[in-house]
């Protein structure tokens, strides 16, 4: 069966261990939902991917689930450092903490690799810089046809990505709309797709507008019915964005103990289902 | 009867109003995080009223959005835009020479205007971002940033973003196609790159103070910054547009007025 509670859906397809897409939407769709919920199940080890690795990967950090993050880009969007993940990279707090540094370009170009069932493609990003020469996944090339300097980035294949939508059908056809970020090529790069939808629709609905169904069911592994599962992110034409939600976390999470006691509250919120 | 600006401009007001001046009218512009937000809403509203803002996401715009934007993925920056697609759109339009100007900021910046946003020593920074690819592909490039002699280096400790590398013939001799950096906007005045050696010149300093002179931005700067011989005070923004701007971020929560 497709359609499962969120917290069963987690359990059954996110290994410890595994690289996990948690951000494909940029700031926009972000999956806070089944981030509070792999950190409930005391997930260990998992490698967090985002290009622009927002609040929830710095609170995913926090509470010690991650080894690594695959990222352009960390830290809080509106309001500045992501405090745990500069504790984990600069003082092992709470744990080390391997970070793979790409570009918004090279990661999109990683994943549609992954997609398009490509070794790697190529690109004339970051010539000539450090973020280049310390990567193990860019390397430069030339092009086999002119001879000048390229960058190929290397396939990146998660395996789950964890994407929400504003509406499925049980099968896992999902409609998204609003900027669209590395989504579509996130469903199509991993390994398993776990979709979090704001509605379960009929399947009419969806075949009613398919220009809009940016992921198709058959590359979906499970849907949960995750209504606000985006909170305090923005989910297009559901709701906006939690400004104060960010400030207020920014605030608490600039020590370890402030951090902590915000988890022991976000944690114990109820869902809103 | 429009308030007419009555309070002299701030320092970061200053910037958004000069980043603004950057945009010109007709072109495609990649719209950054933070103060750029305000720029191109700005230069939207005055002189560059048909320049179409890409942003990182996937959005692109021909009209600015109506309200501040925290994150350019918030609901106001999705309505009324001219499309909503993926990230790889508005990066194959940089990749194939379309953007005229991107805007970046950055920890430090050097003499040749190479970038960094990733670390400083034992200090974790966010990373590049969008910032390496548009450094890397845009015609022109803006950058922001806080004016002191610990960001505005003679050598940046990691290239996050290329600038001109280590003077002349650098950006083709690695392969880069195109671009550059143009402007380096503080919140003490503007840097620009000598056409031939492509180091950075004090080519306008902000007359926010009496006390302010291009000699007191050059000991603000952690190298020898030469002064361009024609620099003079940064043009400041009309009643207008500085009306115009404070009602764009009435709350002052990016030019930290609040």
């Amino acid at each position: 069966m497709t359609l499962l509670p969120l917290d069963e859906a987690l359990r059954l397809h996110v290994r410890d261990g595994d690289s996990v897409l948690v951000g494909a939407g940029l700031e926009a769709l972000v999956p806070f939902a089944a981030g509070r919920e792999l950190i409930r199940q005391k997930r260990r080890a998992l490698t967090l991917i985002a290009p622009i690795s927002d609040m929830l990967i710095d609170v995913l950090i926090g509470a010690g689930i991650a080894k690594g993050v695959i990222a352009s880009w960390v830290g809080n969007v509106s309001a500045g450092s992501g405090y745990n993940f500069r504790r984990a990279i600069e003082e092992d707090i709470p744990a080390p903490l391997q970070m793979v540094d790409h570009t918004n370009f090279t990661l999109a170009l990683a994943l549609h690799a992954a997609a398009l069932g490509a070794p790697y493609l190529p690109t004339r990003t970051a010539l000539g810089t450090d973020l280049l020469a310390q990567s193990p996944h860019l390397k430069e090339t030339t092009c086999p046809f002119t001879g000048v300097p390229l960058v190929a980035v290397e396939a990146l294949t998660p395996d789950v990505a964890i994407l929400p939508v504003q509406r499925a059908d049980r099968d896992g056809n999902a409609h998204v709309w609003g900027n669209l970020g590395v989504i579509p090529d996130a469903a199509r790069a991993s390994k398993k797709v776990i979709v979090l939808a704001e509605e379960i629709v009929e399947p009419e609905v969806i075949r009613s507008d398919p220009n809009l169904t940016v992921i198709p069911g058959f590359l979906v592994t499970a849907v949960a019915h995750a209504p606000n599962g985006c909170h305090p992110s923005p989910c297009p034409d559901y709701y906006g964005r939690d400004h104060a939600f960010f400030d207020a976390y920014h605030e608490s999470s600039r020590t370890r103990g402030g951090f902590l006691e915000w988890l022991e509250s976000w944690l114990a919120r109820k869902e809103t289902l | 009867m429009k308030a007419r600006a009555k309070r002299a401009p701030t320092a970061r007001e200053l910037m958004v109003a000069t980043a603004a001046r950057e945009i010109r009218d007709g072109e495609l512009v990649f719209v950054g995080m933070r103060l750029p937000l305000l720029a191109f809403m700005l230069a939207q509203a005055t002189h560059a009223q048909s320049a179409v803002g890409l942003y990182e996401n996937g959005v692109i715009r021909a009209r600015a959005a109506r309200s501040l934007l925290y994150t350019m993925s918030d609901p106001a920056n999705i309505e009324g835009a001219t499309r909503t697609g993926e990230m790889l759109e508005v990066m194959g339009l940089l990749q194939s020479g379309r953007v005229g100007l991107g805007f970046v900021g950055a920890a430090e910046v050097d003499r040749f205007g190479n970038l960094n946003t990733t670390r400083v020593e034992s200090a974790r920074l966010p990373g590049s971002g969008g910032a390496c690819d548009i450094a890397s592909m845009s015609a022109r490039l803006a950058v922001l940033l806080k004016h002191t002699r610990r960001r505005l280096v003679e050598k940046v400790h990691y290239v996050t973003s290329p600038g001109y590398g280590d003077g002349p013939d650098w950006r083709e001799g690695v392969g880069l196609v195109r671009g550059g950096p143009s402007a380096v906007i503080t919140d003490l005045g503007v840097l620009r790159f000598d056409p031939e050696t492509k180091e950075a010149a004090l080519a306008s300093f902000h007359p926010l103070t009496a006390e302010s002179s291009p000699e007191r931005v050059v000991a603000e700067t952690g190298w020898a910054l030469r002064i361009h011989p024609d620099c003079g005070p940064t043009e400041l923004p009309s009643a207008d547009e500085l009306d115009l701007l404070r009602s764009l971020d009435p709350e002052g929560f990016w030019l930290g007025t609040s």
